[in-house]
């Protein structure tokens, strides 16, 4: 666990979150990646790099700022209004992202659902990594949540990138939300390319079983799909960084599923709540329940065969392994929280 | 011995240009299509002729050409009669061509300028296109599953005649200051209708580049199929934003009506096929096309976009043009070329 050292007495740490973890050089290394030693003497780099003197356009351009509304917003609307921004291939809008939906997840990470995280920084600084995290609470606002962890408490700010399922993408406003947000199709295909990009991907991989399941199976890990995110990883040798959400179950309890209607609306489960739709629109506004994002040690994929992606054995055991570190990290998290919403 | 290539579609957009570009090069360039280039070219032999009649073999026999580019296939139904004239142009067109071309022992290269429309447009399609990626052929419709069915002709064609070199050029939406595809007209527009809700990724290819393309594919190294576009992208509300023009969100069954609206007003020739293209948006990976083509665009999308913005020229309005008796013409055109070979014999 040598990314995640935690001294708390140092005198150049500065506090992020919770936890206090020593900053990251800020400088780009000649292979266009963030420098990973920890920057000295107060300043923002590394002795590499020179401490102070290192030119400040080492700083990798591309570096999300943490939520960031615009200070000038005049200037900020003038530039929107005439296209003047860049997107990336798949449609992630850095500035709107930083400058729009951040602080807006703020105001739920922070506020109102509270949220604690443990071992941010276990999640390595460059490089492709995967994200693999439990899904639950009807609306996917854990996979939004986890986005905002990242952005904000990350010594490195890295924006993490969901993978959407198709139903996603045929909502009107959600899906082109989502787009802007950095989200891409989830399909083997845009994983591999933006694991290639070097991006964190974050995938859940029990799908709608994981958000539409009941009240009564809250926390009990679903299937785990067919193990194509083991696949890919292997293909890719990318890590995977296994995350326990506890808390988003409670935001939106689902009690019980009107099948018919679902079917009816194409959709693959529709959700009664204790709000919802009792109490119409707002029963949209999840509960205030209290959250803890834990973040578990990398699991390396890079020393199996080439061909290891094509061992369904080994996937499902890779599979059931990241599975069972999840469900232990939900027990223990869920342990330590106490109370679901105070 | 120089180098002979028969253009078809050599009046439209892409086949003029690419005959232009050959005028002082070191080859003989013949072009086909019903009616004659609005711009003369140098040093070209016009043929007037359909290629979906099967006359189209005897002008291949008789020009002796040894390259064929195909940049007839056409998306405006508006031009060709409607709808089935469009089908029968460009899969019938096609099939007629490479029937010709099978027989033709001379032919040592095809190139055909397909479009990215073979991908089709579904929600949840990877959001980067590879050439290998296979769209559902049954969610095809218009000119996508014409270029699709083409396309297959292409592929059939390879494999009964594996000595000549075959090149798919799959095309994203060309705009520039003087191509007029039905997007161009599209974004003319002075309020854009767009599908509330949702917002299209646009990746562009200037027109440029798209001959640039065409001219590649004629080097002797290249074959295979390549996505063609300019790089990164822009959003629908982005572009519209870069044009300096308004939109206006409908709900996309009236999104649906209006298109038809427009396209019946004559307005503007935007396929209702092509909807799914402002609602879901295509783009493509053209890393291939750089690696074995050496195809690197001038203007990515942006630049695309802006130097549309900045240089068109509203003049440039096709004439429809009728179509005369051509077949007279062509069997003319056949006679003087047998006069010849006997002089010369």
């Amino acid at each position: 666990m040598a990314d995640a050292e935690i001294i708390p007495m140092n005198p150049h740490a500065r506090s992020i979150g919770r936890a206090h973890v020593r900053i990251r050089c800020r400088a780009v290394t000649s292979s266009g990646r963030p420098c990973r030693n920890y920057a000295v003497g107060g300043s923002d780099f590394c002795r590499v790099h020179g401490g102070a003197d290192a030119p400040v356009e080492a700083v990798r351009p591309d570096a999300p700022a943490a939520a960031s509304p615009p200070a000038d917003v005049q200037s900020f609307a003038r530039r929107r209004s005439r296209g003047e921004y860049a997107v990336d291939d798949f449609g992630f809008d850095p500035e709107l992202f930083s400058s729009v939906l951040l602080p807006l997840m703020g105001i739920l990470y922070e506020r109102y659902f509270r949220i604690r995280h443990v071992g941010v920084d276990r999640v390595p600084s460059d490089g492709p990594v995967m994200l693999v995290a439990n899904h639950s609470g009807t609306i996917p606002l854990d996979a939004v949540m986890l986005q905002y962890a990242l952005a904000t408490y990350h010594p490195a700010r890295r924006v993490m990138r969901n993978v959407g399922a198709n139903l996603v993408w045929e909502f009107p406003l959600i899906g082109s939300l989502a787009r802007k947000s950095g989200a891409a199709v989830a399909c083997e295909e845009d994983t591999v390319e933006l694991l290639r990009r070097g991006e964190v991907v974050a995938v859940f991989p029990e799908g709608f079983k994981g958000v539409g399941k009941g009240w009564r199976e809250r926390y009990r890990l679903q299937r785990f799909g067919r193990g194509g995110f083991i696949e890919v990883a292997l293909r890719t040798r990318t890590p995977i960084v296994p995350v326990s959400i506890v808390g988003a179950e409670e935001a939106y309890p689902m009690i019980a599923d009107v099948r018919p209607l679902a079917r009816a609306l194409g959709l693959p489960y529709f959700p009664v709540t204790p709000t919802w739709p009792l109490l119409g629109p707002l029963g949209l506004l999840p509960l205030p329940s209290k959250w803890i994002i834990e973040f578990g040690e990398p699991m390396e994929m890079d020393g199996y065969a080439d061909d290891a992606h094509e061992d369904a054995m080994l996937v499902f055991d890779l599979s059931d392994t990241v599975r069972d570190r999840i469900q232990q990290m939900l027990v223990r998290n869920l342990e330590e929280r106490g109370g679901a919403f105070f | 011995m120089r180098r002979r290539i028969l253009i078809t579609g050599v009046s439209r957009f892409l086949g003029l240009r690419l005959a232009k570009r050959l005028e002082h090069e070191d080859v003989d360039v013949v072009g086909v299509d019903l009616d004659e280039p609005v711009v003369p070219v140098e040093n070209m032999e016009f043929v007037r002729c359909d290629i979906r009649n099967p006359l189209i073999a005897r002008v291949v026999e008789a020009t002796k050409v040894d390259t064929i580019v195909h940049t007839n296939i056409a998306s405006e139904p508006a031009r060709l009669g409607g709808r089935a004239g469009m089908k029968e142009n460009n899969v019938i067109g096609t099939m007629q061509l490479l029937a010709a071309a099978q027989r033709a022992r001379r032919i040592r290269r095809v190139v055909v300028k397909s479009s990215t429309a073979v991908y089709g447009m579904q929600p949840g399609e990877p959001s980067i296109i590879s050439e290998d990626h296979a769209a559902q052929q049954t969610d095809l419709r218009g000119y996508g599953r014409d270029c699709a069915e083409a396309e297959t002709y292409v592929r059939d064609f390879g494999r009964r005649r594996p000595d000549v070199a075959l090149v798919i050029l799959r095309t994203q939406n060309v705009v520039g200051p003087t191509v007029r595809t039905s997007l161009a007209g599209y974004l003319s527009l002075p309020v854009i209708p767009t599908a509330l809700g949702f917002d299209p990724r646009l990746q562009l290819l200037h027109e440029e580049d798209a001959v640039e393309a065409l001219w590649l594919a004629l080097d002797d190294d290249a074959r295979g199929i390549f996505n063609i576009a300019g790089g990164g992208i822009v959003y629908l509300s982005q572009a519209i934003r870069i044009l300096g023009r308004r939109r206006l969100p409908l709900l996309l069954p009236a999104a649906a009506v209006t298109a038809d609206v427009l396209r019946r007003t004559g307005l503007v020739d935007f396929p209702v096929d092509q909807l799914n293209l402002i609602v879901h948006g295509r783009v493509v990976d053209i890393r291939r096309a750089r690696e074995r083509l050496g195809f690197v665009p001038r203007y990515d999308t942006r630049a695309a976009l802006e130097d549309f913005r900045d240089n068109r020229d509203a003049a440039t309005v096709q004439k429809p043009g009728s179509h005369p008796a051509w077949e007279r013409e062509l069997f003319e055109y056949l006679k003087n070329k047998v006069d010849q070979e006997r002089e010369r014999v």
